[in-house]
């Protein structure tokens, strides 16, 4: 067990997840009050002395998956085929039960089932919501449908895609709200409210069909392969250590729902900075004040707080299809905290350039306002690729007289020009009249200036240019910005 | 170390609901894990989830007097921990100018008699069983959140005039926060973590049930289905558990026993309090 339980510790330090010897300590701990045999205590014990922010949970989850999985009298595996994980008697006669007018005691439990009667009892058992019976019934329909050999070197995504494009879940899915308004036919139909909330509620439980159907792959994954293995490949980044360029869809949205609550914490952390600065010179006046109570005597010395002016922003963005991700991030966690900037004005350019300020007047909703920036905007001017001399150029022509002293103009993009000219001229006139200019790049600084990247030539006109490529490095310089 | 509290996690699980407070499994693990290994849990999660209110139940359950310190920015020693009362020492001074010897007064001034007890020196002093609840710890700033940290993890406070008060019994110590910031390290490590989320459908419909005693079983069951459709939406504020019961409230105040989507639609700014939310989520509904 200790050995299971350090090996378990070091894999989720391999995750990314701060876990400290302290905390180690405690889940050694915890373990010793709970019954061994209650997974789910366990887990949670686990869960309270080694996660210690939600936004690991998922990771947590997927290793304790990995190394728990085939602990536990319910996810037992035979692995001597016939028959596979279906042998519990209760189970049995749940079968015996659904399929009704089947002959008791006949071919094994289901694998004696032809497909359409498997889809059939899984419509059964997601319409009355039977978990016993679609945990049975995703078990049968991976050993079915995924064709898993031992030693196949296939992720589990394979598998799984295999298993559910048999099973036809949006059939399914059509085939119980049909059956839903069949039975509403007499009231009168559903009416659209009524229609929605039977869609999601069937819509949790093919979801919840789904996750049993990965897990149970996981499980025998972890079964074959072993531990460790399985362990490393199922590794994810932590959603705040994603690559903005190498996002994929899924990824994605786990980026979407961080970013709302970091924009939250910035916020409230800028305006604190800006209100607890450092101590400003003696305020003379308002310490002779404050003397009048000490009968005199300046007791209680006063000082004047600097109210530093909030910056005027200039977001200037490539938003060509490479880092078209970045650009929208970056925008979106700006636009989320304008309120601490006193004035924020974006333009996007790919080789022509537009100002997409208007897009975020008077929105509530910054995801549509980005969505119809990267639509609506006017930014191609020749090819539709990257040109950023000729953007910078006409930007300077356009908007360069309205930059003052107050304003920060930032940068963005991978600096791949394209063999154009740079017009490295125009980022030099911005640093003469901007109060900063800097640059943020989404590509890791080892790729900087090789092939057609020219960043370092811009980048020697600027206050300085940064490594943008995670959440965790956007929101440090977010940060410095305030 | 003390008697636990606490038999079983289902023990636990069924104290909390005869007080009314409807746990997960989660949940009661972490309260019972608490207990028995004395360490301070660290609530977070939405707003409105019932963070605060598992410490209520926890003290009314337990039979302990809840102790509270209600975290702000600018909160300080003075008002967290103890306060010499200066104006008694004065006093003090002042009636035994003539006869005392310095060594005397200073010896007699600093003793328990002038000192005040703030929430966190109270819950170590108590005698009788105590509860501990420092609700919002993410309001204080960084530096403050290092006040904690003797409590939390010796469960003692230093007065340098006085000496260490150790606990004379080791209390249960709730905290909560919104997750406005990034608590520090050394806090979370001293502490066990509990995030509670959103419950799920039959749980957040037995608490509707247990708190709106006069809901219909048809009503209570249409309301959680509502809401949990809601907060699927991508919305600036998603509807808390105490919003979904005051909408349930409201639905029986206007002896409604079946929601349409025009009542829904009336009635939705009880569960959203953003226009934005309340347009998006009509919309939602309304077209399917």
């Amino acid at each position: 067990m200790l050995d299971l339980l350090a090996g378990f510790i070091q894999e989720l330090r391999t995750a990314g997840l701060p876990v400290s010897l302290t905390e180690n300590l405690d889940a050694m701990e915890a373990v010793k009050h709970i019954p061994l045999e209650d997974r789910e205590a366990f887990k949670y014990a686990l869960a309270a002395t080694l996660v210690k922010s939600n936004a690991h949970w998922k990771a947590f989850e997927t290793v304790f998956e990995v190394y728990f999985s085939m602990r536990g009298p319910e996810y037992d595996i035979k692995q001597d085929g016939e028959g596979e994980g279906l042998d519990d008697a209760e189970l049995q006669a749940l079968l015996q039960a659904m399929q009704g007018d089947r002959p008791a005691g006949q071919g094994g439990g289901m694998d004696g089932l032809t497909p359409e009667e498997l889809a059939e009892m899984l419509y059964k058992a997601l319409m009355n919501a039977d978990e016993a019976m679609i945990r049975a019934l995703a078990r049968q329909a991976v050993t079915r449908y995924s064709g898993m050999e031992p030693g196949r070197p296939v992720g589990g995504t394979y598998y799984l895609y295999r298993t559910l494009r048999q099973l036809d879940l949006e059939g399914m899915l059509q085939r119980m709200m049909d059956a839903e308004r069949q039975s509403a036919q007499d009231g009168g139909g559903l009416t659209p409210l009524e229609e929605r909330l039977a869609r999601d509620e069937y819509e949790v439980r093919l979801d919840k069909l789904r996750k049993e159907i990965e897990a149970e792959i996981r499980r025998r994954l972890v079964a074959d392969r072993g531990t460790e293995a399985m362990a490393k490949t199922l590794r994810k980044p932590l959603p705040e250590d994603i690559d903005f360029m190498h996002a994929t869809r899924e990824e994605l949205t786990a980026l979407r729902r961080a970013l709302q609550p970091l924009t939250r914490k910035l916020a409230v952390r800028l305006a604190r900075k800006r209100r607890h600065g450092r101590k400003g010179p003696l305020d003379f006046r308002n310490t002779v004040r404050h003397s009048l109570s000490y009968g005199g005597v300046p007791a209680e010395p006063k000082f004047r707080y600097p109210r530093p002016s909030k910056p005027e922003i200039m977001v200037i963005a490539d938003i060509s299809g490479s880092v078209a991700a970045f650009a929208r991030f970056t925008l979106q966690l700006v636009y989320a905290i304008s309120s601490q900037f006193s004035k924020v004005r974006a333009f996007v350019f790919i080789d022509g350039i537009d100002e997409v300020t208007r897009y975020f007047e008077g929105v509530e909703d910054i995801t549509d306002a980005v969505h119809r920036v990267n639509t609506e905007a006017d930014v191609i001017w020749v090819d539709g690729h990257s040109d950023y001399g000729h953007a910078f150029e006409v930007f300077w022509e356009r908007w360069g007289k309205e930059i003052t002293t107050k304003t920060t103009v930032l940068l963005l993009g991978d600096a791949r020009n394209n063999y154009h000219a740079s017009q490295a001229w125009v980022v030099q006139e911005l640093r003469k009249r901007a109060r900063h200019v800097y640059w943020l790049n989404p590509e890791p600084r080892s790729y900087w200036d090789t092939g057609d990247s020219i960043v370092s030539e811009y980048a020697t006109f600027c206050d300085g240019a940064f490594e943008c490529r995670n959440l965790k490095q956007l929101e440090r310089f977010v940060e410095h910005l305030g | 170390m003390a008697e636990p509290r606490f038999e079983t996690v289902p023990a636990v699980r069924e104290s909390l609901r005869d007080v009314g407070y409807l746990a997960d499994e989660g949940i009661a693990g972490v309260v019972y894990l608490a207990d028995r290994l004395g360490k301070p849990v660290l609530v977070e999660g939405p707003a409105g989830t019932g963070k605060t209110q598992l410490a209520k139940s926890v003290a009314e359950m337990t039979g302990a007097r809840l102790i509270r310190l209600q975290c702000y920015e600018g909160l300080d020693e003075s008002k967290a921990l103890y306060e010499w009362n200066y104006k008694k020492q004065l006093l003090r001074i002042q009636v035994e100018r003539e006869s005392s010897t310095w060594q005397e007064i200073e010896d007699d001034i600093f003793t328990e008699d002038f000192l005040l007890t703030r929430p966190l020196l109270e819950a170590i002093r108590a005698d009788d069983p105590v509860v501990l609840l420092i609700d919002e710890v993410d309001r204080v700033e960084v530096e403050t959140e290092a006040l904690l940290l003797e409590i939390l993890s010796d469960y003692q406070v230093s007065i340098p005039e006085l000496g260490t008060v150790v606990a004379k019994q080791i209390p249960l110590v709730f905290l909560t926060s919104n997750n406005t910031r990034e608590l520090s390290e050394a806090l979370k490590r001293r502490c066990l973590y509990l995030h509670v989320d959103y419950p799920t459908l039959e749980r957040e419909k037995e608490i509707v049930t247990t708190r709106v005693p006069d809901i219909s079983e048809h009503l209570a069951d249409q309301v959680v289905r509502i809401v949990r459709s809601i907060r699927q939406l991508e919305l600036k504020k998603a509807p808390s558990v105490s919003e979904t019961l005051d909408w349930a409230r409201t639905l029986v105040l206007l002896g409604i026993q079946n929601v349409d989507a025009d009542q829904a639609k009336e009635t939705l700014h009880i569960l959203l309090k953003y226009q934005s939310d309340i347009a998006k989520a009509t919309k939602e509904l309304t077209v399917s």
